[in-house]
């Protein structure tokens, strides 16, 4: 029992920096902004996130330096992709090298250093219940703020009016513009939106995950949400489930080696990239599906009098 | 107010141009990151841009980090051309030199002359090979180029990193994660220092590619795929055909310059082998415009700052990053600046409607947003 539990807080764990980054993905993507640049987003706000607890001691200061840092490199990408027009695939490539250089610039002389413990839940009562109670009730904060988040998107994607503008500026961006919405307007809080969700997730490595800071240590995990986002067929709720799945293989890693499973440790660390493969391959396959689900007018630039 | 409006067809200078002035603006913003980091900015930048140029040695470096740049870049450039995502260079890379490196602890003590094309050889392959789990994923199950081709970066760098701790580690060596010195590597270039023969075949590789890109009916099958896939399959191409083309060029160019990477400046298999190349490479195609001799600029352009990174670790004690941050803010800008490609910006005032014609009815609409269409 108590290592059942162990593994499934560990899988949650793992799984609540994938789920922050790819809801926020979702949310810019049904707007039909594709932003590769996830990976440089989460990055900057683990620096931005482990800088500001490491000078503050501040748990909260640091969350919102790394939901702000998310939210700016965003908005670099925005500038470039929404607002220059320029090609969001190469752009989001220039925003993860951009954030990757940034994030190791930052972070020099910060490596070593270890985070203030990050504070966790207790509830008297709830949190003692054996087993249940741990899971439920006896992790950081952040794990349940990343499954909130999943509430709140779907809530406001299917059923609130922005977020049926966003979907449909998503879907066909002329239509919406004809209508009156301000296409670039939306699309630009939409990104900001997942840089910041992408901010935490990177800021929820080095501070609660690792607690430490690492160059490159978001290690291809923004990359990972981008492939959920497609998993999920731009569903927030398949996003939870997705990013579950991965925290637990990325976890499957560590338990096999202490239930004695004689593998190599450098061939079990691909498992994650390996699984993302096999996902894409398995959701792609029918191609008419994913036409069908992806949004419309994701990744095409809008021209007002185009 | 500053408005872009688009033009009847991109401007061919401005194509010429935006990477001058977005290597202009990269350089400005250095100059105010240096200032931020409290470094003497022209030292600095004096250190970067123009010190190594000024020693035979910093020329030979040149080409010893340039050559993997350009050899990647043009296979990227023949993929990115065709709309092709390649963006897995760097794990091809790493296979290309593992595959490489393989033949040449395979025959280990032996040497001869033959050794180094079959090594070339292996390299090529085991980078096409790579490339291939893309091509196919895409062609067959229509999964995420960029995805896949990306996830398999990481996988081949645990490969290298896993087989040097195993099965390619040096048996007598001291248990460190290395494999033995090959005994077979490039020919020196210039004498006393690490510049080698891959130069030569990055030039040839700049040249061949630009007869395919420019003068070959393959090259224009790949570049209408790219532009305009709907023509291309209405002029018959085969569009699976192409992929798989792109895919397995791009690879194998990235597979080579593993191995020359491997078997040159390294002599040896090493967990830290794959080191970004495969990645800058990306930033080089495209400053160097996806055009071979663009390229071949790019590549030097983009080397001088790993050098002159260096240079400036040592003499100013700079972070190494600072390479990175340069070589992401060229390409940065050069998208930013590329919107003048197919853009002309213009000033609409917006303080005396008077004055601008087409601004008085406009305004009557409402909205200026309506440019007129040319």
């Amino acid at each position: 029992m108590e290592l059942l539990a162990n593994i499934l807080i560990s899988a949650m764990i793992a799984a609540t920096p994938l789920l922050f980054a790819a809801t926020g993905e979702l949310v810019a993507e049904r707007s039909g902004v594709l932003n590769l640049g996830v990976e440089g987003m989460m990055i900057v706000g683990a620096i931005a996130g482990f800088s500001t607890i490491i000078a503050t001691k501040s748990a909260t200061l640091a969350l919102a330096a790394a939901i702000a840092s998310g939210a700016v490199m965003a908005a670099l990408f925005g500038v470039l992709a929404l607002t220059l027009r320029a090609n969001q695939v190469a752009s989001g490539l220039a925003l993860t090298m951009f954030g990757l250089g940034l994030s190791a610039l930052w972070g020099q002389g910060y490596s070593g250093l270890s985070a203030p413990a990050f504070p966790r839940l207790f509830i008297p009562g709830l949190t003692d219940i054996p087993f249940l109670g741990k899971l439920l009730f006896g992790q950081d904060g952040l794990i349940y703020l990343a499954l909130a988040m999943v509430v709140v998107v779907a809530w406001v994607l299917d059923r609130t009016r922005l977020g049926l503008i966003v979907r449909a500026i998503g879907e066909n961006h002329d239509a919406a513009h004809a209508i009156g919405y301000p296409v670039l307007a939306y699309r630009y809080l939409a990104l900001m939106f997942g840089g910041a969700m992408a901010g935490l997730g990177g800021a929820y490595l080095s501070l609660v995950q690792a607690p430490l800071w690492v160059e490159r240590m978001t290690a291809g995990r923004g990359w990972i949400a981008l492939a959920l986002v497609v998993f999920a067929a731009w569903r927030p709720w398949r996003v939870l489930l997705g990013a579950y799945l991965f925290g637990g293989i990325t976890i499957l890693q560590l338990h096999s080696q202490a239930l004695g499973v004689k593998i190599d440790a450098q061939l079990l660390s691909m498992l994650p990239y390996l699984a993302t493969i096999i996902v894409l391959v398995v959701i792609s396959r029918d191609a008419m599906k994913v036409k069908l689900t992806a949004p419309q007018c994701l990744g095409k630039p809008f021209h007002a009098a185009a | 107010m500053l408005r872009l409006e688009p033009r009847r067809e991109p401007s061919r200078p401005m194509f010429y141009v935006t990477p001058f002035l977005a290597i202009g603006l990269t350089l400005v913003a250095g100059i105010v990151l240096f200032e931020a980091l409290d470094k003497p900015p022209l030292a600095a930048m004096r250190l970067i841009f123009i010190e190594p140029l000024t020693s035979l040695r910093g020329v030979a470096e040149l080409l010893v980090k340039g050559t993997p740049l350009i050899l990647i870049a043009i296979g990227l450039a023949i993929s990115f051309r065709g709309g092709i995502w390649n963006i897995g260079a760097e794990g091809q890379f790493t296979i290309g030199a593992l595959a490489g490196g393989a033949v040449a602890l395979a025959f280990y003590p032996a040497t001869g002359w033959w050794l180094l094309p079959l090594m070339s050889f292996a390299g090529i392959a085991g980078g096409a090979a790579w490339a291939a789990i893309p091509a196919l994923l895409r062609t067959r199950c229509n999964a995420n180029e960029i995805l896949v081709s990306l996830m398999l970066v990481y996988v081949a760098v645990l490969l290298l990193g896993s087989l040097v701790h195993g099965a390619l580690r040096d048996p007598d060596g001291l248990n460190f994660p290395e494999s033995r010195l090959f005994q077979t590597s490039l020919p020196i270039l210039i004498e006393g220092t690490r510049a080698h023969v891959g130069f030569l075949v990055g030039l040839a590789a700049v040249l061949l590619s630009w007869v395919l890109l420019e003068r070959h009916f393959l090259g224009f099958q790949i570049k209408v795929l790219g532009q305009a896939p709907r023509a291309a399959r209405y002029g018959g191409f085969s569009d699976k055909g192409l992929t798989w083309f792109c895919f397995l060029v791009s690879g194998g160019c990235a597979g080579l310059a593993g191995l020359f990477e491997a078997a040159g400046p390294v002599g040896q298999l090493v967990p830290a082998l794959p080191s970004g190349y495969g990645f800058t490479a990306i930033v080089v195609a495209f400053l160097g415009r996806l055009n071979p001799i663009g390229i071949l600029l790019a590549g030097l352009l983009l080397a001088l700052t790993y050098i002159g990174g260096e240079t400036a670790q040592i003499a100013m004690s700079l972070p190494s990053a600072t390479t990175a941050v340069f070589q992401g803010m060229f390409l940065f800008f050069l998208l930013a600046a590329d919107v003048l490609v197919n853009y002309r910006p213009r000033w609409i005032s917006k303080r005396s409607p008077a004055t601008d014609p087409r601004a008085h009815s406009d305004a009557q609409v409402g909205t200026m947003r309506h440019l007129p269409t040319p």
